[in-house]
């Protein structure tokens, strides 16, 4: 039974499964080491999203707690390093509720649904030089169409929780993600199209330069779009607590309530790994390329931190003004880059259709005055719009009260 | 008596104390040394920098900003009750004014304190004002949001910031001063369109106000008695009646006292100014989104404690 992987296979690139699934299929059938090495990767990747959302809660409680001159937890472990893992003690000890006449499936298929997205996503992420699950041709793809799930999710919780407020919210997160998947995807066009190829593996090397300064004014678009799909600060509506209690999770406790958060903060982690992977340059950095991973950690942590940093900044906007920013700004400003792109690689690409680096410099010149000239016409022009739209309210009479006249 | 009046704005209590001691002193007849006179100002503009500073934070905190406003507003809110503190060693129930005069007079160290809380305050607010005034998404939120017109307002009869912010130039501290108040200079900033933009402003602005009166109490403050050597037990003279009205953080703030000659007032009515301002929340809500119904109500700045005292 001496199974070897055969070279063309997805999972070929990936290092961990070859050796597992050499090892195991000396000695057992090939179906079998099939499954174990699977599930050892499975094991891994399921276990490093849940750490790093607990991780991310750590860090974000400390963070935040920087920004507000408060200390943030420190109680339990080193610098309060179990406070997530306390936290989620606590909330299994909680009763699991389920308000009446909710829809028993949905309402418990929900937490599944939110989690599974992320875990799926991590299949595609390269954390390191030839250390990616499956190194699919296809993978920006991947990632619209599997992170687009976690809309589904939403719209079930509050469906199924026959809540007003959690309809609420997920009406809102519905709205959101629909007008942010737009100038999104617009804008990871740009980055497939320097980068000639869908698989995160050829983005990363393509990158010469790192794509944020390729396209800063893509990097802008995701960023800002990916904090929408969030439901962050300061697009966070679908759960705003002082205007709709907790949005679509209004009604979750005890562990489901901990799998939500579990998919809220991961999904931080998840995105930021993909910025990471898409703009910034993902593992590759300087001295040895067995460094691969520090690297990726680390740019994954700026973008992480950058989130953080919005939450403890901005106020929220409302609904009408999120649409508005995305379809009057976002999606304007995407198509400006994606336009300005095309006709770079169309210009400067050489016979074979690939950029050289100093391809990649004039486009990163070009494309910063591009993103200084466009930012600020359009930042203007919705600055206009949304602020001169004042209205008058409905006049209320005041009954048997006689109005004085003010000079 | 005192002592009950701290709970009816519990972000207030010092001016809360002071409109029942004025009318007290009223009833009595009675008015106290010029000493506590400029120690009730200067605590009692301590006390609105203090009540302007949370209606700032939980205006911004229900804007949806994660806890950095309020924290911001906490820090300098948790020095000025540490000076109430050293005054009476009480940081929220203070009673520290008494009919005739204060419990007593600021310990030796107080004044240092103050002074170095002033100066670290202007550090502290211009970071306030630097992260809130010009937040793009902050003015986007509340500019033209919820207007007041000045009609409404007056016929109303809303009082204190959200009364200026709608741009009617009314401040009993002007119109009827109190105390130390016509010792002090200090202008009476004023709104012009009412929106809750305009609402928050108008609270930053006085903050800036009751700054420069902290201040010009210091220069002014005159060593002397502090409390009238009047009885434990007071009996006013039964049937006098007395109006004690100042303008509190949250606007005008009145005790209506009636005696009988007992050592308990006959009748007690406060006019307090959450409730009378919680009246137009039909013109500040109707016609609006939801989003900014809780936004508008942050705006007027109520207290429970005195809607339902």
């Amino acid at each position: 039974m001496n199974c070897q992987l055969a070279t063309d296979s997805v999972l070929y690139a990936n290092g961990l499964y070859r050796v597992v699934y050499n090892l195991a299929g000396s000695f057992l059938p090939c179906w079998l080491a099939y499954v174990i090495a699977g599930l050892v990767i499975i094991f891994i990747l399921v276990n490093a999203v849940l750490l790093g959302a607990a991780v991310i809660t750590w860090g974000e409680r400390r963070v935040l707690g920087r920004f507000q001159n408060r200390v943030g937890p420190n109680r339990w472990g080193p610098f309060g390093l179990f406070q997530p893992i306390a936290d989620l003690l606590k909330l299994l000890t909680k009763e699991d509720l389920r308000p009446q006449g909710a829809d028993r499936i949905v309402f418990a298929l929900v937490p599944i649904l939110m989690v599974a997205p992320l875990i799926l996503l991590t299949a595609v992420i390269p954390f390191a030089k030839d250390t990616v699950l499956a190194s699919l041709n296809v993978g920006v793809l991947y990632i619209l169409a599997v992170s687009s799930v976690s809309s589904v999710a939403i719209f079930m919780a509050g469906w199924s929780s026959n809540n007003r407020y959690a309809m609420f919210g997920a009406a809102r997160a519905v709205a959101v993600l629909i007008s942010y998947e737009v100038p999104v995807v617009l804008s990871l066009l740009g980055v497939v199209m320097v980068a000639a190829s869908m698989s995160l593996g050829s983005i990363v090397e393509a990158q010469a330069l790192p794509f944020i300064l390729v396209m800063p004014m893509a990097f802008l678009v995701f960023l800002a779009g990916m904090s929408a799909e969030l439901n962050r600060s300061p697009f966070d509506v679908a759960e705003a607590e002082s205007e709709i209690i907790a949005g679509y999770h209004t009604e979750y406790s005890g562990v489901k309530f901990a799998l939500i958060q579990a998919a809220e903060f991961g999904g931080v982690g998840v995105v930021s790994a993909i910025a990471a992977v898409l703009f910034l340059g993902g593992w590759s950095g300087p001295w040895s390329e067995y460094l691969g991973w520090l690297w990726f950690l680390l740019k994954t942590g700026i973008v992480v931190f950058l989130f953080i940093w919005f939450r403890a900044t901005y106020p929220r906007l409302r609904i009408d003004q999120i649409m508005a920013f995305s379809w009057k700004f976002l999606l304007p400003l995407s198509m400006i880059s994606l336009a300005a792109v095309t006709l770079e690689v169309y210009f400067l690409r050489g016979d074979d259709g690939f950029l050289t680096t100093a391809d990649l410099a004039i486009m990163a010149a070009i494309n910063a005055v591009v993103t200084v000239v466009s930012v600020i016409v359009f930042g203007n022009l919705i600055r206009d719009k949304v602020t001169l739209r004042t209205r008058q309210p409905r006049q209320v009479a005041v009954p048997g009260v006689p109005t004085i006249e003010v000079s | 008596m005192v002592t009950l009046t701290d709970r009816l704005d519990y972000t207030s209590s010092m001016i809360n104390n002071q409109a029942y001691c004025l009318a007290v002193e009223e009833l009595l007849g009675v008015e106290p040394p010029p000493r506590a006179k400029y120690l009730r100002t200067q605590t009692a503009e301590l006390q609105r920098i203090a009540s302007h500073l949370i209606a700032v934070g939980f205006f911004v905190q229900e804007l949806g900003a994660f806890g950095t406003p309020l924290m911001y507003s906490f820090r300098s809110r948790e020095r000025i009750l540490d000076l109430f503190e050293m005054l009476c060693g009480a940081r929220v129930t203070v009673s520290y004014m008494r009919p005739g005069g204060v419990f007593a007079d600021a310990p030796r160290d107080f004044w240092p304190a103050l002074d170095r809380f002033l100066e670290d305050f202007e550090g502290e607010l211009a970071e306030i004002e630097q992260l809130l005034l010009e937040n793009e998404i902050l003015m986007v939120r509340t500019r033209g949001v919820s207007p007041i017109p000045a009609e409404v307002a007056i016929n109303c009869s809303v009082s204190g910031p959200v009364l200026r912010a709608s741009g009617i130039n009314w401040d009993w501290r002007k119109q009827e001063p109190y105390d130390a108040y016509d010792q002090v200079e200090f202008d009476v900033p004023i709104g012009s369109n009412g929106d809750n933009y305009d609402r928050f402003c108008e609270r930053m602005q006085e903050v800036h106000q009751s700054l420069r009166i902290v201040r010009q109490c210091i220069a002014q403050i005159e060593p002397g008695p502090v409390r009238l050597d009047l009885p434990l037990v007071l009996r006013p003279e039964a049937g006098r009646e007395a109006y004690g009205r100042v303008e509190a953080s949250k606007g005008e703030l009145a005790f209506y006292l009636v005696s009988d000659g007992g050592i308990s007032p006959y009748r007690c009515k406060i006019r307090s100014p959450s409730l009378i301002n919680l009246t137009i929340i039909e013109h500040l809500l109707v016609g609006w989104k939801l989003a900014d119904m809780i936004v508008s109500l942050g705006s007027i700045d109520i207290n429970m404690g005195e809607v339902d005292r």
